[in-house]
């Protein structure tokens, strides 16, 4: 090498440690009691004008996940004014076709007078263990009928419990407009469209 | 530990020495004190290993929990985070890795790839989960967990640990730990545990 | 040759490359099966061809090298892409082989940078490279029962030939593949196979034997041993993974082996089960840095087989989304970079606050922080909402130009760097040509190959920007192509922000079943670590009969050995930390 070592690019690097050094205390000073545990806080340590401590100090408090944030699906259910509820989910299928590691199984209602399929799932599983998070399902779904939830925190001592049935997968549309409001009235507002631009089917005869 | 914890061990304290003398079981301050500095082998697998390396940095900042220190060595490290989908050529080495760290140890299982194969599940080459061939403590689901949920799983190991006593942990006691046999390189993995059962297949086809 | 393609794609003798029927009458023959394009060769003359190739016609650099296996017509066929390093577009040729003892000679005497393609094909496919100076098994280990990308070998939880599986609606009872394996694990053995007679061959003695290969240099007339030291894939400065084996002069190195495969997740193979959307979401995974070029790359190739075109916004997001997952790639490898060279962790932790601004724009647009899934054939999966973009702006226009100039402060002038990083790990223009290196590597041997300008794609001939190349080809040289190229991407936003125009995403209604017409495609772009490129080949069905991906990190690393030899042992992380590979990619 050729060149001197005389130390001054450290030290023009130790300057930009010291800055940064220096800005934890700025910042916390300026923002006395307002930058951690508020959301105001949290908002500004993810902004392009974070500086100083980065940290989120999960479980105190959390980064509010983005409305498209995606972990593993659940199932939306309609909630009735006498308490019972109504599936979305139709067990079409289409969401076990698209999967990619192919990890939902669906089991279809048979009528048992009948002996013909009903429109509601009997059984529907989802092996998290292999599920990708892709958000697939909830794309191609006609019905809107399956959603990728916003909770993640799902650790578990025994891995048998991560295959989901139907009771684990259930949550009910509220929850669904809590965490993606913007997605739920872009849907709901198509489905009103869609129901008031179409005449109901007992009235025409029709049959789909 | 929180100071309503210390004050309300379980055991009567009687009235004149309260706020004076704090009482603790062992085991409160043994687990206490585990649980505190549990050091992460430093070993990456996949993708999860990538969270697992933002969990260290400032934005998550795993040292608020002690558990900074990850240790490239396996005889210093308490904790095996299988951060990844573990192949049928790694799983002899994870072994072995699992075999050279001291008691007590902890494995936790990242991912989807390491609780259970994962979206790879159907390959030729992966394993389904680790837990085929350790023993796993705390399964974190999601491709890939979040570093919030990582953290989270890792909280679920501490308050695992919570729970051990000294009285029944296996490590104080005198029959040794047997060591896990290393699964060997053949035409395809071959588990020793396992040998008997392959040799007798076709009887037990028929 | 005449177009007999559907689609408007050109699959005919391309405009600037050379018609090799004209020039070798008799031993090349034009690929005239529907949909596909480029020149068969007889396998006997494949090694005068691709010299002609190479010297005449100046194909330099060869991209990439693959298999396939043509069950029904009872063929393998080895692919060959090469490109010039001037720029312009590639030629393709083929050699065909029967299924039985498929036979081709070797091309790494002409381009040494199919040494480790050529081994994978013989490992995956079983094709035997004669005349290959290393032919062993790269991904799988020595001993291991067939060759899994044949068309006819099944893997232990083989359920179908493609997806959807039908056991899983509408009577989907839930099971467990471990559950109906006899071995309650993933598992297979021969018929014959008996574990107590079965005497295991060390798998890791060709190995050895293959790092003997060197010329031992004993001046002063003493022999002496070499020491062989085996670095990973439990090693924190191997980058994952990965592993090499070195033998050792004292503390110089004499000679050196990567071996890989440790995180070999059959992506090759779960890809030709899988239907052409399902194969997005696992492109995510190869390079799990900067998923977004993956996604760009996959999304490119099928787009081409299918003869769609996206939506101005849609390119213009793609273009975006690619080049922040640039910038975070870059933050990851030279904060790793500068770990290896001892900085411990300052540099790191200060670049990671950045990639994980840009990994929360990923999240609230795509959905994902790592895995992002974005990209759809026609378009992207939806619009950037409102305030992502706005954190987009920010970073683009105020935050990133001011920490780049700040990282600059930090690390350029660092004398440690320095002294570590000029004139260490050398790779000359000549060489870095010969071992296919691309991106970062290939440019800071002064080599200006950018595929963005050499062979533009998607929009990127609108935009002005600088190709940064390096003087040396050392460490030193890289790291600071790497700062430089941040630099570009972030003039190339900016200028996509300002001209991005309102309009749709995405073509048409969103679908989920492809059915691309019969042929060929190869797709790539310049990913953050080199040529990106995937190759398929559709039959007409939903799923692809092959599906391959030419992943830079892997090739890259055939320039490793080389490039370490005659270097001190702690030298060697600081390399192929300046390679910056990921092992998601070089395993695949």
């Amino acid at each position: 090498m050729s060149e001197e070592l005389n130390g001054k690019g450290i030290l023009k690097g130790l300057g930009v440690t010291l800055k940064r050094f220096l800005a934890t205390y700025w910042d916390d000073i300026k923002w006395l009691g307002r930058r951690y545990r508020t959301a105001e806080g949290i908002s500004h340590r993810s902004s392009k004008d974070a500086r100083g401590i980065f940290t989120i100090q999960y479980p105190e408090e959390k980064l509010p996940p983005p409305e498209e944030f995606r972990f593993v699906p659940f199932l939306v259910y309609e909630e009735k004014e006498d308490g019972s509820r109504e599936i979305r989910c139709t067990s079409c299928g289409i969401c076990s076709k698209v999967c990619p590691p192919q990890c939902i199984w669906i089991v279809r209602t048979v009528d048992p007078a009948t002996g013909r399929p009903r429109p509601e799932p009997a059984e529907f599983y989802i092996d998290i263990d292999i599920c990708m998070n892709c958000g697939f399902c909830a794309e191609f779904c006609p019905f809107d009928a399956i959603k990728m939830d916003h909770d993640y925190e799902l650790a578990v001592y025994d891995r048998r419990q991560n295959v989901y049935g139907l009771e684990k997968l259930l949550k009910p549309v509220s929850y669904y407009a809590q965490i993606r409001p913007l997605n739920n009235a872009r849907e709901e507002e198509a489905r009103r469209i869609k129901a008031s631009t179409r005449p109901p089917a007992f009235v025409t005869g029709e049959k789909e | 530990m929180s100071e309503n914890e210390l004050n309300s061990p379980g055991y009567d304290i009687p009235p004149e020495l309260q706020g004076q003398v704090a009482i603790t079981t062992l085991d409160r301050l043994y687990n206490w004190g585990r649980r505190s500095s549990v050091w992460p082998l430093m070993f990456g697998l996949a993708c999860c290993a990538i969270e697992m390396i933002v969990s260290q940095a400032s934005r998550y900042d795993l040292s608020r929990f002690g558990m900074e220190v990850m240790r490239p060595s396996p005889r210093q490290s308490d904790l095996l985070l299988i951060s990844g989908t573990v192949t049928k050529k790694m799983v002899p080495l994870l072994v072995r890795l699992y075999n050279q760290m001291p008691e007590p140890k902890y494995v936790v299982a990242m991912g989807a790839c390491a609780s259970g194969g994962g979206p790879f599940k159907e390959g030729y080459n992966v394993v389904s989960g680790i837990d085929r061939y350790l023993p796993v403590d705390v399964y974190i689901p999601g491709c890939p967990p979040t570093p919030q949920a990582l953290i989270n799983g890792l909280i679920r190991l501490q308050e695992k640990i919570d729970k051990q006593s000294i009285k029944q942990v296996p490590w104080y006691r005198k029959e040794p730990i047997e060591a896990i046999p290393i699964p060997i390189l053949g035409p395809d993995l071959i588990d020793p545990r396992k040998i008997p059962q392959i040799k007798n297949r076709k009887a037990q086809e028929g | 040759m005449t177009t007999a393609a559907p689609h408007d794609v050109p699959h005919t003798v391309q405009a600037g490359t050379p018609d090799l029927a004209a020039r070798f009458p008799g031993l090349v023959a034009p690929d005239e099966r529907s949909g596909y394009s480029g020149w068969i060769v007889t396998a006997d003359h494949l090694v005068q061809v691709a010299t002609a190739l190479r010297d005449e016609f100046g194909y330099d650099l060869l991209s990439s090298v693959t298999g396939v296996d043509y069950l029904p017509e009872g063929k393998m066929e080895v692919v060959y892409h090469a490109f010039k390093t001037t720029g312009g577009p590639g030629i393709c040729f083929k050699v065909q082989t029967g299924r039985d003892d498929p036979q081709v000679p070797s091309l790494v005497s002409v381009y040494p940078g199919a040494e480790l393609q050529e081994r994978e094909a013989w490992d995956l496919l079983g094709i035997k490279f004669t005349g290959h100076p290393d032919l062993r098994r790269i991904l799988m280990w020595e001993g291991f029962n067939g060759h899994p990308l044949r068309k006819d070998w099944q893997e232990p939880y083989y359920e179908d030939e493609a997806k959807p599986f039908k056991s899983r609606s509408p009577e989907g009872h839930v099971y467990r593949f471990e559950d109906r394996n006899p071995f309650g694990d993933n598992v297979r053995y021969p018929e014959d196979f008996d574990p107590e007679k079965w005497t295991p061959e060390n798998p890791e003695d060709l190995l050895y034997k293959s790092l003997k290969t060197y010329q031992a240099e004993s001046p002063d007339g003493i022999e002496t041993d070499h020491i062989v030291v085996n670095m990973g894939p439990q090693h924190p400065s191997t980058h994952g993974v990965f592993r090499f084996v070195v033998a050792l002069d004292g503390e110089k190195i004499v000679n050196l082996k990567p071996v890989m495969g440790y995180l070999h997740r059959n992506h090759e193979k779960i890809g030709e089960r899988n239907t052409y959307l399902m194969n997005m979401p696992y492109t995510d995974r190869l390079d799990y840095l900067s998923p977004m070029s993956n996604n760009f790359a996959y999304a490119l190739t099928v787009e081409k087989l299918m003869g769609i075109t996206p939506p101005e916004r849609a390119e213009y997001i793609r273009v975006i989304m690619a080049e922040l997952t640039r910038i975070a790639n870059h933050c990851m490898c030279i904060g790793s970079l500068l770990n290896d060279l001892g900085a411990f962790f300052t540099p790191m932790i200060y670049l990671l606050e950045e990639r994980d601004l840009i990994l929360d724009v990923f999240e609230a647009t795509a959905g994902s922080r790592m895995m992002v899934n974005y990209f759809r054939f026609g378009g992207v999966a939806r619009d950037i909402p409102e305030d992502a973009l706005e954190k987009i702006k920010g970073l683009a226009f105020e935050r990133l130009p001011r920490i780049l100039d700040e990282m600059d402060r930090l690390m350029s002038e660092n004398e440690i760097l320095r002294a570590r990083g000029i004139g260490q790990g050398v790779l000359t223009a000549e060489d870095a040509i010969r071992y296919s290196a691309t991106g970062p590597l290939l440019r800071g041997s002064g080599v200006p190959y950018d595929i963005r300008r050499a062979d533009p794609y998607s929009i990127y001939d609108r935009f002005e920007f600088d190709i940064p190349v390096g003087k040396n080809g050392d460490i030193y040289d890289r790291y600071i192509i790497r700062l430089e190229e941040m630099r570009q991407s972030v003039r190339i936003i900016q200028q996509a922000l300002k001209q991005m125009p309102e309009g749709p995403v995405m073509v048409g209604k969103p679908q989920y079943q492809f059915r691309p017409p019969v042929g060929e495609s190869y797709g790539r772009v310049e990913g953050p670590k080199g040529e990106l490129g995937f190759y398929i080949v559709s039959n007409g069905k939903p799923t692809p009969w092959r599906y391959h991906v030419r992943a830079p990190s892997f090739i890259n690393l055939t320039a490793f050995g080389p490039m370490c030899v005659g270097q001190k042992v702690a030298d060697t992380v600081a390399i192929l930390g300046s390679i910056d590979i990921v092992l998601g990619e070089v395993d695949r």
